[in-house]
């Protein structure tokens, strides 16, 4: 069924001659192209690109689609991913020709419909987070990480206040230490409790007058809901420091509890995770960011302002607050992916989302429970949205490692669970089937897993035997890296 | 609620399963006083129905869409996207993926990310291309820590006044808990004076940027700029406009160290502002030092070839707080955008594109240069861009043209303090392959030429 010639590398498919796009001939008065542009900025020869008729290129792209998973097709449970349905709605009105075709530069009378309905994601993100000051500008998570960061470096040398430190769990996403970093502060790596929760002796250990940020995902990456989170944020508090919530895991707690209420200040959104804006193969998402009241006039340009009385139809501003950090990227954010987010928060309401956390975290304990004679989960018997299980015993026993079991999923049919993260749990498989799959589907998954742990470990370590590749060799794609498509190497 | 499965007697079989009481008995490790005691207030659901009227009225207070026609400028540009673009990026297998860690469920992200990169390499005449950052202001700043990175400089980072105020801006922000120096030379002129950008570079310099076309619309002059930031040790970083090297030369050819861009003129509407895509590419040498995700080719344990994501040691969630970027989500949907506008236009469609867009614009600056009180800012060479000053103020020509059903602009008294006082009075006029002589020749006689 395959079709190996459309699915041929795309400078294989080109034929001199062919053409997937014509433009109309110029209508204005004819003038010698070097009578505009110096000769010698001019290119000698146009760009070596394929040529194509779009028919070729539709069936090549196409014929791609069908070697990937996706949510569309499989069940996708990447624990830390948040791989849910992406509601076609959404797809549809985002792309309405009021939204999709608007110049980021139009004035804002120019843009009222956008800005009122950028408003009022702030206005309903607050509310979620129970952080009164949003911005929308972060294009993706670890944006978001490093927008807060500098936002609490500009918070904290208006004080006159010189602190170095962010701190954060070893289970802590990479993004965290990398943007912390990147911010021009000193990392500081907790080791954690044998719980996987946050030590508070360990912690106290640390915080001086130099500890800026203390980064925490709540629940934590373990799937867990960290019971000490109102304790650690008043030490750091006591020290004059902030606690970051990293947002990715929200997906377990909306309409539970509220990162502003257990005593974060700062936190981020991932959209693209929890308000189900499309992973598009790996991006873009968008990374909103939540803070408190004293940190709203540090936020980045532009956001969104309301004005007028209430009684009074609104008008909507694009402005910089006071004491700004300025642009952290061009123009107002990733607005397609807002507009998504948008568009989910306007369907769920309040009952409907707190329903998203009840079953993401009703299908992770079934999920896990199903699981837990062949896949224990170290840390504790409960989950949250999420859970780690652990292959240690599997691979001592029978040699079968996370990453056998991961591989053969596929041949069954379901997309690999999130593995060998977090660091702190060995041959780790950190699952996250998400509310919108079925009871059918976790058990037809636990089913698979059942099956594949039974079988020959020698074969398991040749999986998968279905797909159209397996265990591409990255040892050679990394000593030898071939990046581009050239002629001799095909 | 429509995304959701479980019904009251599956709930029930399941909670047996867990051996526990209730929903409620699941959330029992959030402590109690970390709970939340009301509902949200948010407004409430809607159907798809209610939905799709709420939003349909609010898209339509928008002046976009065709109800004005588009000559606004300053990095982004109503360029033609082909209806087989929108199909592409339409497929659910496409768009419902994760980033292809998984090789053997992605192969068809990573090919078309490894074709992405071949394209951008072909394009721009450089060795290598990541699969892609943000947008432009992020890949000026990601090239600049590269360039901190490669020549061990950490000092002083040098940027032209006519580069796009944005992306000077998110340089600022970026740097702004570092030692770094950002030193902006102005430009008064419209394009760089050679001799003060010599002047501005040292031996303790890690890069030069400038942008080509610049912020303006006008050509500088790139391989003069790269030979003197070569001649001090520093990397050349120029933001081009993909469009322009269907006519320009490409960064490659002009000896720059890295190209970036913003490549929202390869397939990729408007949509205030994002999501775009970061183009980022550079010399092989640096291929180790790179941000974002890499694409490679190798073999399976069988010997066929296929695709992985590599040279991952770079990244963050292997090398944490000495990872070469903190980028995780990329954009790489954006990337197929590109990838497939890049398939359909070819070479020669991407050289007509360019050509009209050159020929289109100088023809508008000649009819709009002849209203009472509007001039060229620059008297430098141009490609689809140009800055217009006038005399009787900006608000004055832009509200005409909108009555005309024309949208100019930006006005650079936007940008505030990162645009110089002089240039207050004067706006950006872009033109592309889309426009008309009609549509330009009516603004023309609206606007009393």
């Amino acid at each position: 069924m395959r079709n190996l010639l459309a699915s041929k590398p795309l400078f294989e498919l080109a034929h001199p001659g062919r053409r997937g796009c014509t433009f109309p001939a110029s209508d204005v008065p004819e003038r010698p192209m070097e009578s505009l542009i110096p000769q010698s900025q001019l290119c000698s020869s146009a760009p070596e690109l394929p040529e194509l008729a779009e028919p070729d290129v539709i069936r090549h792209f196409v014929n791609l689609s069908t070697l990937n998973m996706s949510v569309d097709t499989h069940f996708y449970p990447l624990g830390s991913c948040t791989m849910k349905y992406n509601p076609k709605r959404h797809e549809r009105l985002s792309r309405l020709p009021g939204l999709v075709d608007l110049h980021p530069y139009q004035i804002d009378e120019a843009a009222q419909g956008m800005l009122a309905i950028l408003f009022e994601m702030q206005q309903m993100l607050a509310e979620i987070s129970g952080l009164p000051a949003v911005s929308l500008h972060p294009a993706a998570g670890a944006q978001g990480e490093l927008t807060a960061l500098l936002v609490a470096a500009a918070y904290f040398r208006e004080k006159g206040e010189r602190r170095t430190k962010v701190l954060f769990p070893a289970s802590a996403h990479g993004t965290n230490p990398a943007s912390a970093a990147l911010a021009g502060f000193d990392c500081v790596q907790l080791k954690g409790s044998a719980q996987g929760l946050v030590d508070l002796e360990e912690l106290k250990s640390h915080l001086d007058q130099t500890a800026a940020v203390f980064m925490i995902t709540n629940p934590n990456t373990l799937g867990l809901f960290e019971p000490e989170i109102e304790r650690v944020a008043r030490l750091l508090h006591d020290v004059g420091g902030l606690v970051y919530i990293d947002g990715a895991n929200m997906n377990a707690i909306l309409g539970i509890a509220r990162p502003g209420d257990f005593g974060g200040d700062m936190m981020h959104f991932n959209v693209h995770k929890t308000f189900t804006g499309p992973h598009g193969a790996g991006g873009p998402g968008a990374g909103p960011i939540a803070v408190r009241e004293f940190l709203a006039a540090y936020l980045p340009a532009p956001v969104v302002t309301r004005l007028g009385l209430p009684s009074e139809k609104p008008t909507y501003r694009l402005s910089a607050p006071a004491k700004s950090i300025g642009r952290m990227r061009t123009f107002f954010g990733n607005v397609g992916i807002l507009l998504r987010g948008y568009l989910y928060l306007r369907t769920l309401g309040a009952d409907g989302l707190k329903a998203v956390s009840e079953n993401a975290v009703l299908n992770a304990n079934y999920l896990m429970t199903k699981l837990s004679d062949v896949l224990p989960t170290p840390h504790g018997r409960r989950c949250m949205h999420e859970f780690v299980a652990s292959a240690r015993a599997l691979q001592k026993e029978h040699g079968i490692s996370a990453m056998d079991i991961a591989k053969r999923l596929l041949d069954y049919g379901f997309h690999a669970p999130t593995v060998y993260f977090p660091l702190v749990v060995p041959e780790a498989m950190m699952m996250e089937p998400t509310e919108t799959e079925s009871k059918e589907t976790l058990d037809a998954f636990a089913d698979a897993i059942h099956k594949i742990v039974t079988e020959d470990p020698v074969s398991l370590h040749e999986a998968p035997h279905s797909t159209l590749v397996s265990r591409p060799d990255d040892v050679q794609a990394a000593r030898k890296p071939i990046l581009k498509w050239e002629p001799s190497a095909s | 609620m429509t995304y959701l499965f479980n019904t009251p007697d599956q709930k029930r079989e399941m909670l047996r399963t867990i051996g526990a009481e209730s929903v409620d008995e699941l959330f029992d490790q959030v402590p109690a006083d970390c709970r939340l005691s009301g509902p949200l207030q948010v407004p409430p659901a809607l159907t798809e129905v209610d939905l799709e009227r709420e939003v349909l009225a609010l898209a339509g207070q928008n002046v976009a869409g065709g109800r004005r026609v588009c000559l606004m400028g300053g990095g982004v540009y109503d360029h033609f996207v082909p209806a087989a673009v929108d199909e592409v990026v339409s497929r659910g297998e496409f768009y419902t993926a994760y980033t292809p860690y998984q090789a053997e469920a992605s192969q068809g992200s990573l090919q078309a990310f490894f074709e992405y990169q071949s394209l951008i390499c072909r394009l721009t005449g450089m060795d290598v291309s990541n699969a892609s950052l943000y947008e432009a202001g992020t890949a000026v700043s990601e090239a600049a820590f590269m360039a901190m990175r490669v020549t061990g400089r950490h000092d002083r980072v040098v940027v032209l006044g006519s580069v796009h105020p944005e992306y000077r801006e998110v340089l600022k922000s970026y740097l702004s808990n570092l030692r770094c120096e950002l030193v902006v030379l102005p430009v008064p002129d419209g394009t760089a004076d050679l001799a003060s950008v010599k002047k501005a570079l040292d031996d303790k310099t890690a890069c030069l940027i400038f942008q080509h076309p610049n912020f303006f619309g006008c050509l500088e002059e790139p391989e003069e700029l790269a030979k003197l930031a070569r001649s001090v040790g520093a990397l050349s970083i120029v933001a081009f406009d993909p469009i322009s090297l269907g006519l320009l030369r490409r960064p490659g050819d002009y000896g720059a160290d890295v190209a970036v861009a913003e490549g929202q003129s390869l397939g990729i509407p408007m949509q205030y502002g994002g999501p775009f895509l970061g183009i980022f590419a550079c010399r092989e040498e640096f291929v180790r030092k790179m941000p974002g995700r890499l694409v490679g080719r190798t073999t399976d344990r069988l010997g066929r070839p296929c695709y992985v994501l590599t040279l991952q040691a770079r990244e963050q969630h292997i090398r944490r707080e000495k990872a070469t970027s903190n980028i995780c989500t990329n954009q790489g949907l954006l990337a197929l955008r590109a990838t497939a506008y890049l398939s359909l236009v070819g070479p020669q469609g991407l050289k007509e594109a360019a050509e009209l867009c050159c020929r289109k614009a100088h023809y508008a600056a000649e009819r709009l240069t002849r209203i009472s009180g509007v001039k060229l800012a620059f008297d430098r060479p141009f490609f689809k861009e140009f800055a217009l000053r006038c005399s009787g103020g900006t608000e004055a020509i832009l509200s005409k043209a909108r009555q005309a059903r024309v949208d100019l602009g930006p006005a650079l008294s936007r940008f505030g303090k990162s645009i110089p006082p002089s240039l207050q009075d004067t706006i950006l006029v872009a033109v592309t392959e889309k426009r008309t002589k009609q549509e330009i020749d009516e603004l023309a006689a609206a606007m009393g030429d």
